[in-house]
Parts: C-alpha cells; sequence; structure tokens
C-alpha cells in the first residue's frame, strides 16, 4: 500500500519542501538539499521528534524565571506530559548555563537542562 | 568633556557581536551602554532555539546565543554599562546617556555603533477600530512577561500576524495552558519561517486564516472577543466576511520597526523602506563616524546575520578610528523589480575585506527565479533561487572582480528575473 | 451616620475644579467618582482646547462662562501647575458658503466679547500656518485661542482640593439619591449610604440619570460621541495653531490641534448614541475623521497615527450648561457641561463655590493652599535640571518609559502622591508612560513591576483602569 506525505522540513531555517513516499516497508524521501533533511523526513513520517523549551521559577535568584530545554528532541506525544512535570519543578540559585534540571524526564534519557546562568540574590 | 574611541548603544546581539570584533581588530578603548539590567538584549526573552545554526554550527536557544557572545565580552574585560538609557546623539558624536549611578553624563565618541534594536508596531499604528480593553499585547510584550515575568497574559488567545514573533508566541501560549483560537494573517502569505507554521501552528491545530484581518475588537474592562473578515486582493476587509471570535486576549505581530529616534536627532539619513540608516557596504551612515547594524538598521530573520553584520560595521568603525579619510565617496546600490531593499544602499569602495556582502528582501514570493545584478544595464552576477519569500532575508557575497565593475560604474541595480 | 456638608459627584474637570474652589471654605467636602482613578469621563477624552468664544449664542451660559473661563487659564496653569499654551486658532472656509459662517462667527465673537478676532485671507493663513490646504480662501484668525492637558488640569484641581481638606472616594458609584430631612442621602452600589447637606452634581453624561430622580425639572443628557486619532510627536510641525473647520449643528466640526505635549490631535466627529458607556471607535468615524481633517492639511500622513479613542459628550438638549440650585433643597446641578466646557470649567467653579458657599454660610480659610506643583516632570528638564534631580534622586537616572523619557523616580512619584495612580492609565495620565509611538509594548512590563512594588499586590492584581481590566490571568505554570 502507497501513502505519499508533504511535509516543510524543519532541521533548519531553508524549510524544503519534502515529500515522503512510503511504499510497504520502503520510505523515500525527496525534496531534501542535505542528509539532515532526509532523517527529518524518515523520522516526522515514522516518530516525529521535538525539542521542548519552557522556563521554571527560580527561588532566591536574581531573576525570576530560569529558560530551559529539553537536551535532545523527545517523542511529539511527550511535549505535554514533560510540561506537567515542568509545572511542579522550582529550582534554586544559582543556576548555571547547562545545568541539569530534571534527569531522565519521562524515562527518554533525555534531561531537561538550564539554557542560562541565574545568580543568587 | 569625556572623550571615549568606540561607544555601541545596545547590548543585544548587535552590541554585543560589535565589541567583540572590535575588540579583536585591535580597539581597545570600547564602552557599551545597555538599558536594560542584564546583557543579551531581545535574545533574554526569545528561550526558544533555532540560533546559531550558521554562527555556530548548532542550534541554541536565544539565552544560549546570547551567553556566548556575553563571555566572550567577559573574557576581553570589555567595558559596559547596565540600566543606562541614551538620551541623546548628535551628528558630532556627542552622547548623552543617564544612569543610577553616574547621573547625567555626557561622552565624545570617536565612533558610534548603533545597536538599538528594534521596536513593535502597536495597535494604534495600524488603526484597528472598537473598544480599549485590557488583553491586548504586541506579541513580543506577551513574550516578555511570560518568559522573563512568569506571568500569562490570557487564556483564550486571537493573533494577528503571522510572523515570527507570532508563531513562537503561539506555541508558546498554548504550552502555558492557553487556548489558540487563530493566527490571522493580512498577506496570503506568511512572513514567518516555514519551520515556525510546523512546529508553532500545524503542530497544535492553530487555524492560520490567510488574507484576513481584524477589524474590531469588543469588550469594555478586559477583552471578550474579536472581529475577524476576509480581505480583497487591494487589503480591504470584505464586511460581509465578518465573523466573531470569542477571546480574552489579542497578540499583535503586525511588524517590527527599527528603533532610530536617536539616528533622527543626530540627522542620520534613514530608508523610508527599511526604516534604518541609509549605509554603505562599512555599514556607515551619512553621519561620518556613526555606524549601524542588526535590527536598528534592518528588521533580520536569523540572528547570525545579525552577528555578522555588526562584526563587519564593527571593524569599520575600528578602521574609521585609525583612518578617518578612506570613507569618502559612496555611489547608489538601486533596488529594482522584485527587490524590496537591499542593505547597504550604498557603495563606497574602500572596502580590503572581501567578499563584499549584500542582503536583501524581495517583495513577493517567487519560484524558480534569478536575483540579478546589472551595472550599465548588463548582467554581471547572478543567483539562481529554488524559492524566494519577502520573509527570509537574501544574503550574497560579491568577489573583488564583480565589485571593481560596480564601482566605475553609474548604473548598479539589483532585480528578480522571473523563473522561465 | 456622617453628615457631610458636600457630596460632589463626579470627580471630571468640573468636580475637580469645583471642589477646589470650595475647598477655600471651611466644610466637609467628598468627592465621589465610580472609576479607579478621577476624570476618567469626558474629561479625558476630547480636544484639549481653551476655546476664544466666537462659537456659543451670546447670552447664553456658554457664551459667558467661555469667555471669563478663557481669560482664567493663564493664572490657573501657573498656580495649578498644569500644561497650558496659547496658541491661537484659526477656523477656515473652503468655499463662499462657509465663509459666511465665518463671518457669523466673527459678528458673535465681537458680541460676546472675543478679543483680536480678524478674518484674514487664505494666503495670509497659509503664511501662518503653510500646510494649510490650497484650498482654504479665507480663514477667523482667534488670537485668545488655546490648547490644555484637559486630564493633567483635572488632577491639579483635584490634588489641591485634597491638599485643602477633599476627600476623594473612588469606585464609588451613585445609584440612587434620596431627599432626607436635612439633605440628601445618596446611595451607593454595593449598600453604603452617604449623607450630605449638599449634593453637587457633575456626574457627566450620568447627570440628568441622577437629577431626575428628585427633581421636577427634567432634563436629557444624549451622549454624543466623539471619534479621534493621535499622530507621532514627530510630526508636531504639521500645524502650531488650532484648525478648526466651520461648525455644523453637531458641534464645532473635526480639527487639527497640537496638543500641548506635541502630539498632533485629529477629530473629533459627533455621533449620537444609545449607550453612555460605549467607548469604542468606529472604521467609518476614524474614516470620517480622517478624509475630513485632510481638507484643511491635506499633507497629513497615514503613517503618522499611532492610537485612536473616543470621548463621549454631555449633550444637554437645552443646548446650554444647566447650572444651579434645583427645586429639591440640597440638590445642586452642573449638568450639559459639553464645549466648550472645559474652557469654562475654572470659571464655573469659581462662581458655583461662591454661591454654594454664602447658601451654606461657609467661612473662608485662613490657610488655604492655593499653589500645587506637579511632579517634576524630567522629559522636560534642562540637561542641568536633569543632572540635579538625579543626584537628588537616582531613581531619576533609571528610564522606564524610553518614547516618552520617563523615569522610575517620576512613576513612584505618581503613584505615592494623594491621589496617586492606581492603575495603569492613571500611570499613563500622570506621567505619559505608555503614550508614545510604542504605546506602552516596551515598558508594560516594568510598570507593572513597580506597580505591584507600590501598592503591595501581586502583579494579577494590576488593572489597566480599575474593575476587571487585569492585564495579566495569572502565574505561569498554574
Amino acid at each position: 500500500m502507497k501513502e505519499v506525505r508533504e511535509m516543510i522540513c524543519i532541521s533548519c531555517p531553508l524549510g524544503c519542501r519534502l515529500t515522503i513516499e512510503k511504499d510497504g516497508d520502503n520510505l523515500k524521501v525527496s525534496g531534501n538539499l542535505c542528509k539532515r533533511g532526509e532523517k527529518y523526513g524518515i523520522e516526522e513520517f515514522t516518530a516525529p521528534k521535538r525539542l521542548v523549551t519552557s522556563i521554571v521559577p527560580v527561588k532566591d535568584g536574581k531573576i525570576r524565571m530560569v529558560s530551559v530545554k529539553t537536551s535532545d528532541t523527545i517523542p511529539k506525544e511527550l511535549i505535554f506530559p514533560t510540561l506537567e512535570i515542568l509545572k511542579t519543578t522550582i529550582v534554586e540559585a544559582p543556576v548555571k548555563i547547562g545545568d541539569v534540571i530534571v534527569k531522565n524526564v519521562l524515562d527518554t534519557g533525555i534531561d531537561i537542562i538550564a539554557t542560562k546562568s541565574v545568580n543568587k540574590i | 568633556m569625556k572623550e571615549r574611541r568606540l561607544v555601541i548603544i545596545g547590548g543585544g546581539p548587535a552590541g554585543l557581536a560589535a565589541a567583540v570584533a572590535a575588540y579583536d581588530e585591535g580597539e581597545r578603548d570600547i564602552l557599551i551602554l545597555e538599558r536594560e539590567n542584564e546583557l543579551g538584549g531581545i535574545l533574554n526573552q526569545c528561550i526558544h532555539n533555532g540560533f546559531g545554526l550558521h554562527r555556530f554550527k548548532e542550534e541554541l536557544t536565544g539565552p544560549e546565543y546570547a551567553d556566548r557572545y556575553i563571555q566572550e565580552v567577559f573574557k576581553r574585560n570589555i567595558e559596559y554599562r547596565l540600566q543606562t538609557m541614551v538620551l541623546n546623539i548628535t551628528s558630532d558624536r556627542v552622547i548623552d546617556y543617564v544612569n543610577e549611578t553616574e547621573g547625567y553624563t555626557k561622552i565624545k565618541a570617536g565612533a558610534i555603533i548603533l545597536a538599538c534594536g528594534c521596536r513593535e508596531r502597536p495597535r494604534g499604528a495600524i488603526n484597528i477600530a472598537g473598544t480599549r480593553p485590557a488583553g491586548i499585547f504586541s506579541a513580543g510584550t506577551a513574550q516578555r512577561l511570560v518568559n522573563i515575568d512568569g506571568y500569562l497574559p490570557g487564556k483564550e488567545v486571537v493573533i494577528l500576524g503571522s510572523g515570527d514573533i507570532g508563531l513562537i508566541m503561539a506555541r508558546r501560549m498554548t504550552y502555558e495552558g492557553a487556548k489558540v483560537k487563530a493566527v490571522v494573517e493580512l498577506m496570503p502569505y506568511s512572513s514567518g519561517l516555514n519551520r515556525n507554521i510546523v512546529q508553532c501552528l500545524e503542530d497544535y491545530d492553530i487555524p492560520l486564516l490567510f488574507s484576513h484581518t481584524v477589524i474590531d475588537i469588543k469588550g469594555s474592562d478586559r477583552v471578550t472577543g474579536v472581529v475577524i473578515a476576509e480581505v480583497d486582493s487591494s487589503l480591504r476587509p470584505i464586511p460581509e466576511t465578518a465573523k466573531e471570535y470569542s477571546c480574552d486576549t489579542l497578540l499583535l505581530s503586525v511588524g517590527l520597526i527599527p528603533e532610530n529616534e536617536l539616528a533622527r536627532n543626530a540627522e542620520v539619513e534613514l530608508s523610508a523602506v527599511t526604516g534604518g540608516a541609509v549605509v554603505d557596504e562599512n555599514m556607515m551612515t551619512s553621519v561620518k563616524g556613526v555606524f549601524a547594524a542588526g535590527n536598528v538598521l534592518h528588521v533580520h530573520d536569523l540572528v547570525d546575520y545579525v552577528s555578522e553584520e555588526s562584526a563587519h560595521a564593527a571593524r569599520s568603525a575600528v578602521k574609521y578610528l585609525n583612518d578617518v579619510n578612506q570613507f569618502e565617496e559612496k555611489i547608489a546600490i538601486k533596488s529594482g523589480n522584485g527587490i524590496r531593499y537591499t542593505v547597504p544602499q550604498l557603495l563606497n569602495g574602500n572596502a580590503d575585506y572581501q567578499p563584499l556582502n549584500i542582503r536583501m528582501r524581495v517583495d513577493n514570493v517567487y519560484r524558480n527565479a534569478r536575483i540579478v545584478l546589472k551595472v550599465n544595464d548588463e548582467v554581471i552576477y547572478s543567483r539562481k533561487r529554488q524559492i524566494m519569500t519577502p520573509g527570509e532575508m537574501e544574503s550574497l557575497n560579491l568577489a573583488d572582480e564583480i565589485v571593481e565593475k560596480m564601482k566605475n560604474s553609474k548604473n548598479v541595480v539589483f532585480e528578480v528575473e522571473a523563473g522561465k | 451616620m456622617i453628615m457631610q456638608d458636600v457630596i460632589i459627584i463626579g470627580s471630571g474637570i468640573i468636580g475637580s475644579a469645583v471642589a477646589r474652589e470650595l475647598s477655600r471654605y471651611q466644610a466637609d467636602i467628598l468627592v465621589l467618582d465610580k472609576e479607579n482613578d478621577i476624570a476618567c469621563g469626558t474629561t479625558k477624552a476630547n480636544s484639549g482646547i481653551v476655546h476664544a468664544g466666537y462659537d456659543p449664542k451670546p447670552g447664553s451660559l456658554k457664551a459667558k462662562y467661555n469667555i471669563l473661563g478663557n481669560k482664567m487659564f493663564d493664572e490657573f496653569a501657573k498656580e495649578l501647575d498644569f500644561p497650558f499654551k496659547r496658541n491661537g486658532a484659526l477656523v477656515l472656509a473652503l468655499d463662499k458658503d462657509s465663509e459666511a459662517i465665518l463671518k457669523e462667527l466673527y459678528e458673535k465673537g465681537v458680541k460676546n466679547g472675543v478679543e483680536g478676532l480678524e478674518i484674514i485671507s487664505g494666503d495670509e493663513a497659509r503664511e501662518m500656518e503653510p500646510n494649510i490646504s490650497p484650498n482654504v480662501t479665507e480663514a477667523l484668525y482667534a488670537p485668545t485661542a488655546a490648547t490644555v492637558s484637559p486630564y493633567e488640569m483635572s488632577i491639579a484641581y483635584a490634588e489641591n482640593a485634597a491638599t485643602n481638606g477633599v476627600k476623594f472616594r473612588l469606585n464609588a458609584e451613585v445609584e440612587r439619591l434620596e431627599k432626607t430631612e436635612n439633605g440628601i442621602r445618596v446611595c451607593l452600589k454595593g449598600g453604603e449610604t452617604l449623607e450630605a447637606k449638599l449634593v453637587i452634581n457633575c456626574a457627566g453624561v450620568f447627570a440628568d440619570d441622577l437629577s431626575n430622580q428628585l427633581s421636577e425639572r427634567k432634563f436629557s443628557i444624549v451622549p454624543r460621541r466623539g471619534e479621534y486619532l493621535l499622530l507621532d510627536k514627530i510630526y508636531t510641525n504639521y500645524t502650531k495653531m488650532t484648525l478648526f473647520q466651520t461648525p455644523t449643528k453637531m458641534g464645532k466640526g473635526v480639527l487639527v490641534t497640537p496638543a500641548t505635549h506635541g502630539n498632533i490631535i485629529v477629530g473629533p466627529n459627533a455621533q449620537d448614541i444609545d449607550d453612555k458607556s460605549d467607548l469604542s471607535t468606529t472604521i467609518s468615524g476614524l474614516k470620517e475623521v480622517w478624509e475630513k481633517a485632510k481638507r484643511t492639511l491635506p499633507s497629513l500622513n497615514q503613517k503618522a497615527i499611532i492610537t485612536n479613542f473616543t470621548g463621549i459628550r454631555a449633550h444637554s438638549l437645552e443646548d446650554d450648561f444647566i447650572i444651579g440650585f434645583t427645586d429639591v433643597k440640597g440638590l445642586y446641578n452642573v449638568a450639559g457641561i459639553e464645549s466648550p466646557g472645559l474652557t469654562a470649567a475654572p470659571a464655573i467653579a469659581v462662581d458655583v463655590a461662591k454661591e454654594v458657599a454664602a447658601a451654606m454660610n461657609f467661612k473662608e480659610k485662613e490657610n488655604f493652599i492655593k499653589e500645587r506643583k506637579a511632579i517634576p516632570h524630567f522629559a522636560g528638564m534642562s540637561e542641568v535640571e536633569k543632572a540635579a534631580i538625579i543626584k537628588e534622586n537616582p531613581l531619576y537616572g533609571k528610564i522606564v518609559c524610553r518614547c516618552e523619557v520617563v523615569p522610575e523616580g517620576e512613576i513612584r512619584e505618581a503613584i505615592r502622591r494623594p491621589l496617586g495612580a492606581r492603575d495603569l492609565d492613571a500611570l499613563k495620565r500622570r506621567t505619559r508612560v505608555g503614550m508614545g509611538r510604542c504605546q506602552g509594548g516596551f515598558c508594560l512590563p516594568r510598570l507593572m513591576e513597580i506597580l505591584s512594588e507600590e501598592l503591595n499586590v501581586d502583579y494579577t492584581e494590576i488593572t489597566k483602569s480599575g474593575r476587571n481590566s487585569k492585564i495579566v490571568v495569572g502565574k505561569v505554570k498554574e
């Protein structure tokens, strides 16, 4: 059974228009300008992933909120469960950029890390 | 009055990159004046990723990109002032600024780099009628309230404008539990990056209404709804298509305007198209020794280009400080058919740092077309592009031979040649 | 129940001015307003013109108080420290019919006692104001016309009244008036009742609703909406004088005027509406205003518009001010105060206070403080003054509103002083934060932080203009 899907690659701002054709177990990607596009096309078709960025309140920090991100992309369906976890996360100053805020979120092997440093008040 | 050699107005991505580049070019008397309470500028509130792919070959979030440059500024011990507002600059480079600790200060700068960024176009400037309740924000202001202050502007949102800030905020608000009912775009295309349409709207089934606009706002104390209508080919609302969307928040992402109040007072010539200064390839404005880079010059989509442009401006500024006389004759680089504007708009021809980089925006969506450079009506350079849109800035590098031909001609024009 | 001597309903320019003039006397005066700040009705949304006085019908109260009031502005603006500029006005004629109207206005003006009126040629008008349309054939020159900041004027009067002992209560909406043995019972929304020997009704568009509850002498106030466009300060050279078109029976027509802080105001149109609280602008109304204005100033550029707003006039069907004691003992009306109400206010207040004081046998105070100083306004200071004030108060060196150059020191002062700002719009009116070209986009978060600290409330309590106009709905992650 053939399946064809069109999508825009989001690996980089160029945004190539991809066409993914599935024929049985075979996946063919066309329209990409680089290998990352091919990888993205296959992944997006089979198991889409996203990088999640958010903020977490800081206790005793010079600023109120610290920006955070998942250290790598996580399965798309885990975006909101991850945000739920962040709802109850508070971090204490000082925070250094790259610090692990939540380790191995939802058993993905991926951490949530700080993207900004915050000094103590 | 105190004299400083290089003063950089703005400590965001443009100012930071300029400071580092100036130092690396040999300049040691550098002063950054920043009005916020931290360096980093607008990047501090851009917590999403997408920055740095060109510059650092990795994808960073805004604060991470800012941090790279901030660390470089710290390493070099470059002087900066926070919570400092420049009130005025003159055409002979006298700067008035204020802050809590120094009070009112006047200094004379050898060279100035304007790195002031831009501001958002407000509701009044696009003349939406209706009531004036609470709940109307420009997207950047809402972004700051959420990401820096930690407060939610509203629960049911309509966003006017599909520029990147609007798209990013659609996702941001969704992440914080709000319902984004629609993103409304006046034009038949989006000015934002495609990846943002996918990651911020399609991922969350947020409708994107092209060729629509907001024509009325309802609610007395707080927004209760907005009226959205389709527009015709002249962008005029079609009243019969009006539909009310209930919401408590309207976010406006309707354009960025370079922040040129200071430039105006210094008699810097401004371009009506970009809203920023008219500059030559050294990024020098019409006022000697005053340079401009980043969003204050023209609104960028990628901060990587901002850093490049600012570094270039800084190197030029240092060269200027060391020899003011090499910056004289200029010829105009014209924007012809299909080209909305180019930066620079002028060619000085003294550059000994090749290649010559020219950035531009097209005025429509073009497929399989070429950007051509014509000199005295002869095409001397062309570049084919699969797709070009107004929302994605083009960047061209011109080799020495091309620049030589430009210098020695009367008529230099960039145009779009439609595809076959 | 404490019996006030006087309760003034409404803290607009009339209520505030009357309160101030009455505060010269020994009396317990309370001003009530239903909004979260003073002068939130018609007073805060009008053209800010001090009219010369050629427009009102000779013999009317409008004519009398226009002339008297106009003369008082120099003195009061100095005494109470509010922005005022005697910039003069031109009424422009574009054809023979309007030229005839100019002549009528001139004659009315002379009859009313206006000084310096002159009919000049179109060319002479263009010499004074080069941007005027080439189609203007004649103009009426009125050198005594002026501009004022109406809400700053009201705040100045109210602050001075407060300094002299007048009490103000905001968020106090009067629902009902009842006659009592010794005066009037004032019933507020929510159930609370107050009592006064005398109630002075300065309730603007709502004055008829209140008075008609008690008085047999009924009158009707029709809310007449006027829409405005505000232009960026960099276009301030469009005109130095106020430019009028010839008036119609609905009012003085669309004008173009410099506001006291340098912006240009274009408007208003005039449309009678049903809902006294409808403050919306309309697509057609704004279009109408713009197109009419372009007839006198063809060079007007759409790019200059930074915002639009609406004001509602309290038009009385009798077409004149309604001032005086009523058939109800204890009820005094100052109603139907539409144009030239702002101009007339200082003079109306003086007369009303004198009349009321005489009738109530109030004694004059010995220690009346007649001067009031505005908040030190950083943006208007010289370099030397700026340097000095930052030395004295370093918070004046922290600029919060970049467009209007307003420092934190000025903002905190605007919150702390008597009748201080308690919401964003109130802060805006006192300091100009948010009135510039970015319309508060940059300074909003900082203003919320400052208000939150000064008022000791969370961000979620801060409003745009009181009631339910909250800015944020909650903290993130809740």
